[in-house]
């Protein structure tokens, strides 16, 4: 297996690792955001915490959530290695920085991603951690008490700060992926003229959407539910 | 002294084969103890090397350049010719030689034009196997184009940058061998001596420019592919590293420098700007092919702005004076002209030492697209240079330094008369005659280094196969070693108050003026008193910064700038002593009844190679006669 | 004109270095290295120590010259060299900031002069057709696509300044290495080598201590020949071959 090792060993080996897994959590997003979006659905959040059942106690999908984990884990990982070797790269920094010829989220993927990682971990500690380990109010829905984590996000959501962190952090998200998404094709060598133009804009789209439609949330919660 | 050219028998057309299959071969087995030196790694250097760590001969390369990539072959813009006759226009190796040696103005040997031609074919043929992109048809074969006033379409090329594609692609060869341990590279090191032991060239002594140290390496041959002279006249089209230093170090050492008063001055190149002005840039000749060249007959219209000047008061003077050929005569004869326009005092431009080359009658002609499609990177290079659109209005070009063809004397096999050291490329004499055609020069440099030198230099290791490497703690290594840190060490002593630039630009000066595109033996007379003094000024005045054991460009400049020095000197006995006007080499004495240049046939057909006698004194002069069994030795005329 | 220059000098690789500020009397129409010409003359007539940089062809194509300059590499002028730039870029009066190329695979040898030799050592490591001088078969048996053509000459019109590691924030070499590989594996004489080239270029690049590349695309921006990112798309692909195809 030595071949694995020689390539994922190599930077162009990193950077596919960064794609894959970007890409794999791209489509987690999509996924993520169409179980959050029942949090709209005006029922008193009952087809949110039953979804939310499922999802923690479906075995295949608890199996597919640890690779999730797994993937998020690499990410991080494999995002913080290539920043180091990068930064050793180039161990003397100009005088003048670089004016031209790059975006800012391209220049700064590693410092939207630690903003990112930062709010993951507040992220996960208010709803995955307390979901599972704290102690959640039920309701029953006419067949045993489910656990009520709609009723949990609608508190956070009431306090103003946390829909600031919600929203900037999703803001964060976009400038992530408006660099990320495309940047995973270029790396998979995927880089085409015909296809060059539909996977920006399909990028750009899919940026804006997706952040969008999760920093929906915590606004409409604040500013029409509380 | 007697010169053997040892050019083999036969016919002119055999010549090559026989020889081929005659000449002595080295065995594997001898040919990985034998150790090869190139001095080079522009076209010739990097073919050579490559070719030879081929073969399976130990070879180390030495480039002044940080890469030997950047070698100034790079800079070639235009093409390669080749008698390839894909254009099924009746080329033929024949045909080739022929141009050729008329172009060189029948101051060139038959047998080594003919053997290129022959070869010409090959070049191309190796160079698109390692990748070279050559311009292609829709249909995906190769793209040729006619060059400089020849009547079949013979040359290759690669957009405006065939030279950089020929060169990395002879870079590719070369870095493919370093990679093996095959070519052992170094990088800035500057050649500041052969070694020779027993009458034969046994190494050199190399200086490493980053530290300063000095060197000595061992080779059972030396191969010199050090490029031209160009830069002895300060402002010329060279890059600004290129220098004699090699090639005039073994000259010192015993080898005969050939014709170097022959030097090409090309039509076309961006005019000096101002004072300031530290090198020239070429303009691909093919704008010739569309653009008119003029100035004002009147001299007072020469200051207003070309477009207000009226049709009837523009001089046309290369179709005045050519009907024939018009705007399309050779590199010298439109220099020529062009500088007695600028002596006349009709110039143009703020320092009046240009003339026009005019687009709008093509524009209109064709279309203004036609001439975007045909030009349009050289037009973007001349407004960025400078600051003038020459679709508006028209450009401003004057003739400049652009190559030299003299060099190091070789004989058929491309060696010195030193047996042991070889030149090929621009650094030796041989191919060219008096003038060079246009997309020749890369042909030479890739045929001398791929498909001659690396045969050629085997009938000279075949007997060599007995001598074990030399140690370099051999007495002549000393010698050789002394003599160069003293000359290093007396260089900084000086401590004088005068730049090297300073003296390289009144050298530069004097050269152009007296002994350029045209020569008087007056101006002559009096360029070697300049000379002689300017030497002795730059040895008692020069400043250079630092010390020898580091990093120091201007040491580096200074010891160039001295072999330059001595190289004007040369040049100048040369031309002065060739008393008749033949390609590059015009001497107003000399010229027919219509101004023109007068080929003396009867009494110069020879190769004037030059003995060192010493710094300051009058170097002796070999003949090598010419024969010419092939073909008739003719007038050119444009008119 | 007047310009205020700010310099790195640093005498040699061990020494620390720093800027130093000159005066340059110049010319509109001079090039960028003629003022620095003008700028050493002017040291040397005071009998200090010149500022070093490399520099040769003059004429945009060598790609020795390399200079950063107010923070871009070979100055404001797009698919410009150093030596091609013009003074009439700049204003009367500007104070022009230059740095040599910083990576740490560039260690710098004098003031603006840095060692480039991993480029070399790159190619040497695979940025070749293995096609010995004789073996050559007729220039056109192998008749090859026009725009296939036109697309590996745009590879090959790299003239390996340097430019994009010193635009990268990474200092990642992959647009010079991109562009030697998608030369080569654009033509079908470079084809057979084609995944080996990438893997053993690569493998290379990264053992010299250039960054990786983050699809900035700051490189494609400062290349002085305009060298597109595709080809490190293309470098890309070529190297997944060889890692997952290859029979390693």
């Amino acid at each position: 297996m030595s071949w694995i090792s020689n390539v994922l060993g190599s930077s162009i080996g990193k950077k596919l690792l960064m794609a894959l897994s970007g890409l794999f959590i791209c489509f987690f997003l999509v996924i993520h955001l169409t179980g959050n979006l029942q949090l709209l659905a005006g029922d008193g959040g009952q087809a949110f915490n039953e979804y939310a059942k499922l999802m923690t106690s479906n075995p295949l999908i608890k199996f597919v959530s640890i690779g999730t984990y797994l993937v998020f884990l690499l990410h991080i990982i494999d995002g913080l290695m290539l920043v180091f070797a990068n930064k050793k790269a180039r161990p003397v920094k100009y005088a003048v920085g670089a004016k031209a010829g790059s975006s800012i989220s391209s220049r700064n993927m590693g410092i939207l991603g630690s903003i990112i990682l930062v709010f993951l971990v507040i992220h996960l500690y208010n709803f995955w951690f307390v979901y599972k380990f704290g102690s959640m109010p039920t309701v029953d829905y006419g067949h045993g008490p489910v656990k009520d984590l709609y009723k949990v996000v609608a508190m956070a959501f009431a306090n103003p700060a946390y829909v600031i962190l919600y929203v900037l952090s999703m803001v964060a998200i976009a400038f992530h992926l408006i660099h990320g998404f495309a940047s995973a094709f270029q790396t998979l060598g995927l880089n085409h003229a015909k296809y060059n133009g539909l996977i920006k804009i399909a990028g750009i789209a899919y940026s804006i959407l997706i952040p969008l439609g999760f920093a929906i949330i915590p606004i409409y919660f604040y500013l029409v539910l509380a | 002294m007697q010169l053997d050219s040892k050019i083999p028998k036969g016919d002119l057309a055999d010549k090559w084969t026989n020889y081929k299959s005659k000449v002595k071969l080295v065995s594997p087995a001898n040919k990985r103890r034998i150790e090869v030196i190139v001095i080079g790694s522009g076209l010739a250097g990097a073919s050579a090397a490559a070719s030879m760590a081929e073969m399976g001969y130990k070879v180390k390369c030495f480039c002044f350049q940080d890469s030997p990539r950047r070698a100034h072959s790079i800079a070639a813009q235009g093409g390669i010719n080749a008698a390839k006759n894909y254009q099924n226009d009746g080329d033929s190796v024949f045909r080739l030689f022929y141009d050729t040696i008329k172009g060189g103005d029948f101051r060139s040997r038959e047998a080594n034009v003919h053997r290129l031609a022959e070869v010409s074919a090959s070049i191309i043929d190796q160079c698109v196997a390692q990748g070279v992109p050559f311009a292609r048809e829709y249909g995906g074969l190769l793209a040729n184009r006619s060059f400089g006033g020849v009547q079949v379409s013979r040359t290759f090329y690669a957009s405006g940058q065939t030279g950089q594609q020929l060169l990395l692609g002879a870079y590719s060869a070369l870095s493919r061998q370093i990679g093996k341990g095959q070519v052992e590279m170094f990088n800035r090191h500057e050649m500041l001596d052969v070694v020779m032991i027993d009458g034969k060239a046994r190494g050199i002594i190399s200086r490493e420019l980053i530290t300063g140290k000095i060197d000595r390496h061992f080779g059972h041959a030396v191969v010199l592919a050090s490029g031209g002279y160009g830069n002895v006249f300060f402002l010329s089209t060279n890059a600004m590293g290129s220098n004699v230093t090699a090639a005039w170090k073994a000259h010192k050492r015993g080898a005969l420098m050939a014709n170097p008063c022959f030097t090409q001055i090309h039509p076309t190149c961006i005019p000096v700007a101002g004072e300031h002005q530290s090198k020239l840039t070429l303009m691909s000749e093919s704008l010739r092919n569309d653009g008119r060249v003029w100035v004002p007959k009147k001299k007072e219209d020469c200051n207003k702005d070309p477009r207000q000047i009226k049709e009837e008061d523009r001089d046309y003077y290369l179709e005045r004076i050519y009907p024939a050929f018009g705007n399309l005569v050779p590199r010298d004869v439109a220099s020529r002209a062009a500088k007695y326009m600028v002596d006349e005092g009709r110039g143009v431009g703020k320092t009046g030492v240009a003339v026009y080359l005019d687009f709008s009658d093509a524009i209109k002609r064709l279309g203004k697209h036609v001439i975007e499609e045909r030009y349009s990177n050289l037009f973007e290079m001349y407004q960025r240079i400078t600051d003038e659109n020459p679709y508006e209005q028209p450009m401003r070009i004057y003739p400049a330094v652009h190559y030299t063809m003299g060099g190091l004397w070789v004989d058929y096999e491309l060696s010195t008369n030193i047996p042991g050291l070889y030149a090929i490329g621009e650094a030796n004499f041989s191919d060219h005659g008096a003038n060079r055609l246009g997309a020749s020069a890369l042909m030479q440099g890739l045929a001398d280094g791929y498909f001659v030198l690396p045969y050629t230099i085997g009938n000279y290791l075949a007997n060599e196969i007995r001598v074990d490497a030399i140690p370099t703690t051999h007495v002549a290594f000393d010698e050789a070693e002394k003599k160069v840190k003293d000359r290093i060490a007396k260089l900084l002593s000086i401590q004088g108050n005068q730049t090297v630039d300073h003296f390289h630009k009144k050298l530069g000066k004097i050269m152009w003026d007296k002994c350029g595109m045209s020569r008087h033996g007056d101006g002559l007379r009096q360029a070697q008193k300049e000379i002689a003094q300017l030497r002795e000024e730059f040895w008692s005045d020069v400043y250079i910064p630092g010390t020898d054991a580091e990093f120091n460009p201007e040491l580096e400049k200074a010891g160039r700038v001295a072999d330059f020095l001595e190289l004007g000197e040369l040049m100048v006995l040369d031309a002065l002593t060739r008393e008749e006007s033949c390609g590059g080499h015009f001497r107003e004495e000399f010229r027919t009844a219509e101004g023109e240049a007068d080929r003396r046939d009867d009494l110069f057909t020879f190769v004037s190679a030059w003995n060192h006698t010493g710094v300051g004194q009058e170097a002796e002069l070999v003949k090598e006669e010419l024969e010419f069994n092939n073909v008739e030795l003719k007038v050119r005329s444009y008119k | 004109m007047k310009v205020k220059v700010k310099v790195w000098r640093q005498k040699n690789a061990k020494d620390k270095g720093g800027f130093k500020e000159y005066e340059v009397l110049t010319d509109p129409d001079s090039s960028f290295l003629e003022m620095m010409d003008v700028l050493n003359q002017d040291l040397l007539n005071k009998k200090e120590d010149p500022v070093a940089f490399d520099h040769d062809c003059r004429e945009g194509i060598c790609g020795a010259c390399s200079m950063y300059i107010n923070g871009q590499p070979h100055g404001p002028s797009k698919g410009t060299t150093t030596c091609q730039l013009h003074m009439r870029s700049f204003k009367n009066g500007d104070s022009i900031t230059i740095e040599p190329w910083r990576a740490s695979a560039f260690p710098v040898i004098k003031d603006l002069v840095v060692d480039r030799t991993a480029f070399d050592r790159i190619i040497q490591a695979g940025g070749y057709i293995s096609v010995n001088t004789g073996n050559a078969v007729d220039a056109n048996s192998i008749p090859i696509e026009k725009d296939k053509a036109d697309e590996a000459f745009a590879a090959a019109a790299c003239i390996g300044c340097g430019a994009c590691v010193a635009a990268c924030k990474n200092a990642s070499a992959m647009l010079f290495v991109s562009a030697k590989v998608s030369h080569l594996a654009l033509l079908p004489q470079g084809a057979p080598e084609a995944d080996l080239r990438a893997a053993k270029m690569l493998n290379q690049m990264d053992e010299e201590g250039f960054g990786s590349c983050t699809n900035t695309q700051a490189c494609e921006a400062m290349c002085p020949k305009e060298i597109s990112i595709k080809h490190i798309a293309r470098l890309n692909r070529q190297f997944f071959k060889s890692g997952f195809s290859g029979n390693q």
